[in-house]
């Protein structure tokens, strides 16, 4: 990789693993400033290359699942905030830094938060100087027992006291020209949906509303509001120091940067790395010490992603548009390597079940087809599917996708049809035979034990 | 981008919507019941000639679920 850092320095080679990750343990604020310098802001200076403009060019896109290109979000906010006239440009925009990670296969967050609390604090600052925030939140999730993934980085309920300590430590180096406010959020998956910690935030309980209205346009306190992943903010630091042509070291032209991937399942070192986006994922799994087992395929993207056979990695690039093009996704950064001793019919069956359960029952399509969805998906891995059930699948599949207040109902339905049309030939061996013994192998996707909100 | 001519979309909000059932029986030519007695509407906008009546079903809907969204206001950025 070895980019160039401001002082011509090869930040790769000096500091380990990488612009996000610089190394173990966590950079304090005197390292981070030693590393790094104050955050620039623009201080309105005339002639001062707009942040926007520089994310713009950098190509940065969400890194919080969907992939969507920061620069426009961060203009919606801009003109909604215009719009709203006086009013909003006397109180302010929100930014709303999303740190939950719900995702149960990825820890790529945790290990940010916890190595480089400071840029993504920087992140937040500087964000709110260019869509004009007076205040800003970080969310992460409250107390989460059991079910993580291997791989190194704290647990969960040890976010909320560091980051706090952190924001306060800024605050005697007057860094936050903001309010920093640290949220621990409650419940499961969906509580971290942009609109759920807009709810949470205005007083309401941690589940999605409807849009419209659209946190960009309204949100916390009525207000535009950036909603962003921690990953997005942190590289919009480095973007407001470095600029956007070194943001583009990295990478390739469809997509630039790095990306923090949670790489778990059948590698032999579990964990979190640091890649340019557009590397090879058999390079990512070499990274991650290679298969810990003979590997039979794939999860890209976590529980909105989907199954990879092996056969479909050759000359994979690791990227949102080029994993999608492949019929998965990149997600937050998620990569399970499923060992071949293992049922692909009966992991995914587990984690629609998981989905099913984490459903805030607020929309009818999604309480009551997930249940059903993941009941049929249960028989299909420990049963002998014929075609009427599979027939299910697609008609359930066609009745809740796109019919919640969120994409969770969207995601379970496509992981599951996904995954039939991918093992295929599983689904008609279980046909003919039933399920084999591989059903039993100890579970490898994640489903932790959350509350659902 | 003023008012007129901006195209309408009818959406249910499922956070809302009882399965009434009104809309419905109100709008059949948009609307469709699902299994579960849920609103499933056809997408794209609502023909001109059939906007008075989605206006009623849109009025009648007791839990106010059922809504007319200018078809422009799904855009930038998209929920994700
Ligand atoms: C059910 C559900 C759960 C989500 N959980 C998270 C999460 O834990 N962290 C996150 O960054 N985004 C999550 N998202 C996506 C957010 O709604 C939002 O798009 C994201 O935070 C935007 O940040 P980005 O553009 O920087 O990626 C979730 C979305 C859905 C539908
Ligand atoms: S789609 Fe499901 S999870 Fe999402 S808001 Fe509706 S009920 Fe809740
Ligand atoms: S009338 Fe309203 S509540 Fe009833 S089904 Fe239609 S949208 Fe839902």
């Amino acid at each position: 990789m070895g980019q160039q850092g401001p002082d011509g320095t090869t930040r790769q080679d000096q500091h380990g693993q990488g612009r996000l990750l610089p190394g173990d343990g966590t950079v304090d604020l005197a390292a981070h400033l030693d590393l790094h310098g104050p955050p620039p802001f623009s201080d309105g200076r005339p002639g001062a290359v707009s942040l926007i403009d520089q994310v713009d060019k950098a190509g940065l896109t969400g890194r919080g699942g969907a992939g969507f290109p920061t620069g426009r979000k961060l203009r919606a906010v801009v003109e909604a905030g215009r719009r709203g006239g006086a009013m909003h440009s006397q109180v302010g925009t929100v930014v709303v830094a999303n740190g939950a990670e719900s995702e149960p296969a990825s820890r790529k967050d945790r290990q940010l938060l916890s190595q480089s609390p400071h840029l993504v604090l920087d992140g937040m600052v500087l964000a709110a100087e260019a869509v004009g925030a007076t205040r800003t939140y970080l969310c992460v999730h409250a107390a989460a027992p059991g079910g993580a993934v291997q791989g190194g980085g704290p647990p969960r309920e040890a976010l909320g006291g560091p980051l706090r300590e952190a924001v306060v430590s800024r605050e005697r180096s007057g860094l936050n020209r903001v309010p920093i406010q640290v949220v621990e959020i409650p419940g499961g998956y969906v509580s971290s949906q942009e609109t759920a910690l807009v709810n949470l935030i205005n007083g309401g309980r941690a589940v999605p509303t409807f849009v419209p209205p659209r946190p960009a346009v309204r949100g916390a306190h009525k207000r535009p509001t950036l909603v962003q992943n921690v990953e997005t903010l942190a590289n919009i630091a480095l973007i407001a120091r470095y600029g956007a042509d070194w943001f583009r070291q990295a990478g390739d032209a469809e997509a630039p940067g790095t990306a923090l991937v949670t790489v778990s399942g059948a590698v032999t070192s579990p964990g979190v790395y640091e890649v340019d986006l557009g590397s090879r994922v058999t390079d990512l799994i070499s990274l991650a010490g290679g298969p810990a087992a003979d590997p039979q395929a794939v999860l890209a993207g976590g529980y909105f992603g989907g199954w990879l056979p092996m056969q479909a990695l050759a000359g994979l690039r690791l990227s949102q548009p080029s994993l999608r093009r492949a019929g998965a996704s990149l997600g937050p950064g998620v990569i399970v390597l499923l060992p071949a001793a293992a049922c692909p019919l009966a992991e995914t069956a587990h984690a629609v079940a998981y989905l099913a359960g984490q459903s805030a029952g607020q929309c009818g399509p999604c309480k009551l087809g997930l249940p059903v969805l993941a009941e049929c998906m249960q028989r299909i891995a420990f049963g002998r599917p014929g075609r009427d059930l599979l027939g299910s699948v697609q008609q359930v599949f066609a009745l809740v996708a796109g019919r919640g207040a969120c994409h969770l109902p969207d995601s379970a339905a496509g992981l599951a049809a996904g995954t039939l049309a991918v093992f295929e030939a599983e689904v008609r061996r279980h046909a003919e035979q039933g399920p084999c013994p591989r059903v039993n192998h100890p579970q490898v996707l994640p489903a932790p034990d959350l509350v659902p909100a | 981008m003023t008012g007129r001519n901006v195209q309408q979309t009818l959406r249910v909000n499922p956070i809302a919507c009882d399965s009434h059932g009104l809309c419905m029986e109100l709008l059949p030519e948009l609307v469709a019941a699902d299994p579960w007695g849920y609103p499933i509407i056809r997408p794209g906008p609502v023909p001109a000639e059939l906007l008075p009546l989605a206006r009623r079903a849109v009025t009648a809907c007791p839990t106010l679920a059922l809504l007319l969204i200018r078809a422009d206001d799904q855009a930038d950025p998209p929920q994700t």
